[in-house]
């Protein structure tokens, strides 16, 4: 698995390249939102609003409507807590294509509780017209604002900085609305979002040495959510499903989930693993995946409970698993 | 379009104020406080200070056009009552949504929309709600959560700087809305900016739902704090229509300006008066309609 650095410094310097419409907003933390090189290359099509997020998001719909096409980069917690109206009613109802680049996605900050997106899903997810993409790896990063463009609208995007691995292969893209299967099979479920992916991979390729038969599904489109796979995968499994998600599990991947098992009568059982309706608190992201069950020891042992035994999977079986070094192209 | 002369504003002012009484009257209440305060401000940016070309909206009122989405972004808007989108053309966005009787009545009085779609006013499943939204004619977004308008007229501004076109962007704005902390991380973005493509007039006329604006939260002194914030101010008797014009017309290169137009929410309207200052919303009383109905007729 390689580790790819500042990929979405790189990916939106050559976007903005290629789409003279492409604008960047910011509200102080372009540096902190890997947009720094950026506004050294491109000072003409970087604005700087200030720590002023309700007048940025406000200002950026009057951009789009004269056929800017903004990308606002700060703090995922200073659009959806602090500029919520602003979002709703400058943006999303008369669906301008304005993008919300909203950095620290769940426990991805030592910063704490002020800088921790851990409800952000939650919130957006009720607002029409807004489409919610939950960033896993590299090659979605890359991918991601050809999604944007496509989708001609109001995008919010749970995005990953620095060091990233990649997970996926690099000349096959995200596609909105549409989940990666990572492994079939026909006892468990698991869907994963985020930084969740990597860890469910990682429990994945154990628990099938141990003769489990596993449907690891990856969702990077939290909404819509629509996708067909999400169903069908539901439909295949014995045991049940576990959502694992970089977030609260009331209003985010897990509970889509859910929706999608009851508005189809499947009865399937869900586990839903993520923050267990707290706060969080600042600290290294390994500490906080343990603290708070969202690592792949906590997986196996959703896995154990829901098929009724126990694998004696150790710390160090789960270390030893390699991935596919997949790179860029 | 021609300029109107100020006698000409002047009428079009006492009848915008004459259809919002009779609305007033007919459905049981309206926004005539706001018609009082504002006719003449708005009756001058339509008839004489906007370069505004032919409106492109329907003179009848239609039947709701649906919310935005992506199946349904070219419905008939509020923009098109203020003709083409031309770079050389102005723009107004409209923040108090809830003076939008008396921009319906104003886009009436200046032949942009029919009288007989005023009829339509408030009324369930057609387009002219009493606080609506960016297919309400002559508004160019959805505004009335306050605070956010100025903004997106300033994000506008801003691009029209840009692309390097030579039509002004003007925000219509209410007082009350002023304590919004918005309103003044937009000032100052816009003097950081530069905008000086952007006009704002505010009808400050002192009142707000709960009173007055001084005893509610106090904004004076208010032309130091905008020029503190790198706009420039000019002070003028709201419903003097040359003061009006002739505020648009002060240099204000590099910087925005702002036109402070005080006002009285019972101008032209005398029986109003001893409800000051609570005139948010206009409800006649059983024993006051009959002294409402003869000062319409007298009008």
């Amino acid at each position: 698995m390689k580790i790819e650095v500042n990929t979405h410094s790189k990916n939106i310097i050559q976007w903005a390249k290629d789409h003279p419409e492409a604008v960047i907003l910011s509200a102080d933390l372009g540096t902190s939102c890997e947009v720094g090189e950026f506004h050294t290359e491109m000072p003409e099509k970087y604005f700087s609003l200030g720590i002023a997020e309700q007048n940025m998001v406000s200002w950026a719909a009057g951009l789009a409507r004269e056929g800017y096409r903004p990308f606002l980069h700060t703090f995922g917690v200073f659009f959806y807590r602090r500029a919520l109206d602003q979002m709703e009613m400058s943006v999303c109802y008369p669906n301008l294509p304005v993008t919300f680049i909203g950095f620290l996605p769940g426990i991805m900050t030592p910063g704490g509780v002020s800088h921790q997106s851990v409800n952000d899903v939650a919130v957006l997810r009720s607002i029409p017209n807004l489409a919610i993409i939950d960033i896993g790896d590299a090659t979605e990063i890359e991918g991601c604002l050809k999604v944007v463009e496509e989708y001609n609208g109001p995008v919010y995007i749970r995005m990953l900085r620095k060091e990233v691995p990649r997970l996926f292969p690099a000349n096959e893209p995200m596609k909105l609305n549409k989940a990666r299967v990572l492994s079939e099979g026909n006892d468990i479920a698991i869907f994963s979002s985020s930084i969740c992916t990597e860890e469910a991979m990682r429990a994945t390729e154990v628990l099938k040495k141990k003769g489990l038969s596993i449907q690891h599904v990856h969702v990077s489109t939290l909404k819509p959510f629509t996708d067909p796979q999400i169903v069908e995968s539901l439909k295949k499994v014995k045991y049940g499903a576990i959502s694992m998600e970089n977030h609260t599990v009331i209003g985010g991947l897990g509970e889509s989930i859910a929706n999608v098992i009851s508005e189809n009568g499947l009865g399937t059982k869900l586990k839903k693993i993520g923050l267990q309706d707290t706060y969080p608190h600042g600290a290294s992201k390994m500490y906080l995946m343990k603290k708070y069950g969202l690592s792949a020891t906590s997986l196996i042992e959703a896995v154990e409970e829901m098929v009724g035994r126990n694998y004696n999977i150790s710390e160090e079986d789960l270390e030893q698993v390699r991935f596919v070094d997949y790179t860029a192209v | 379009m021609s300029k109107s002369t100020i006698a000409e504003i002047q009428q079009a002012a006492t009848n915008i104020r004459k259809s919002i009484l009779k609305l007033t009257i007919e459905r049981n209440g309206c926004y005539l406080g706001q018609a009082c305060s504002s006719a003449e401000t708005l009756a001058a940016l339509y008839m004489n200070i906007l370069n505004i070309g032919e409106s492109q909206g329907s003179m009848d009122a239609l039947p709701f056009p649906g919310v935005p989405s992506a199946d349904n972004m070219d419905y008939p808007n509020g923009a098109l009552y203020h003709g083409p989108k031309d770079g050389d053309k102005d723009r107004l966005h409209v923040s108090p949504a809830h003076y939008a009787s008396v921009v319906y009545c104003t886009l009436a009085e200046t032949g942009r929309i029919s009288k007989e779609a005023i009829d339509k006013f408030n009324v369930d499943g057609w387009n002219l709600e009493m606080i609506g939204a960016e297919h309400s004619p002559g508004f160019e977004n959805t505004a009335g959560s306050l605070g956010q308008t100025i903004s997106i007229a300033a994000g506008t501004a801003h691009a029209r700087k840009l692309k390097g076109e030579s039509g002004k962007v003007y925000a219509f704005l209410s007082d009350g809305e002023l304590q919004e902390g918005q309103v003044w991380e937009c000032l100052q973005a816009a003097a950081f900016y530069k905008l000086d493509n952007f006009v704002i007039y505010v009808d400050k006329n002192g009142n707000q739902v709960e009173g007055a604006t001084k005893d509610v939260m106090d904004l004076e002194p208010l032309v130091k704090r905008v020029e503190a914030f790198g706009g420039i101010a000019v002070d003028i008797d709201g419903h003097n229509i040359n003061a009006i014009i002739e505020a648009s017309k002060t240099p204000h290169e590099g910087k925005v300006l702002v036109v402070i137009c005080n006002t009285k929410s019972y101008q032209g309207i005398p029986l109003l008066e001893k409800r000051n200052p609570k005139l948010h919303f206009v409800r006649p009383k059983a024993d006051e309609i009959d002294d409402f109905k003869a000062f319409y007729e007298n009008m």
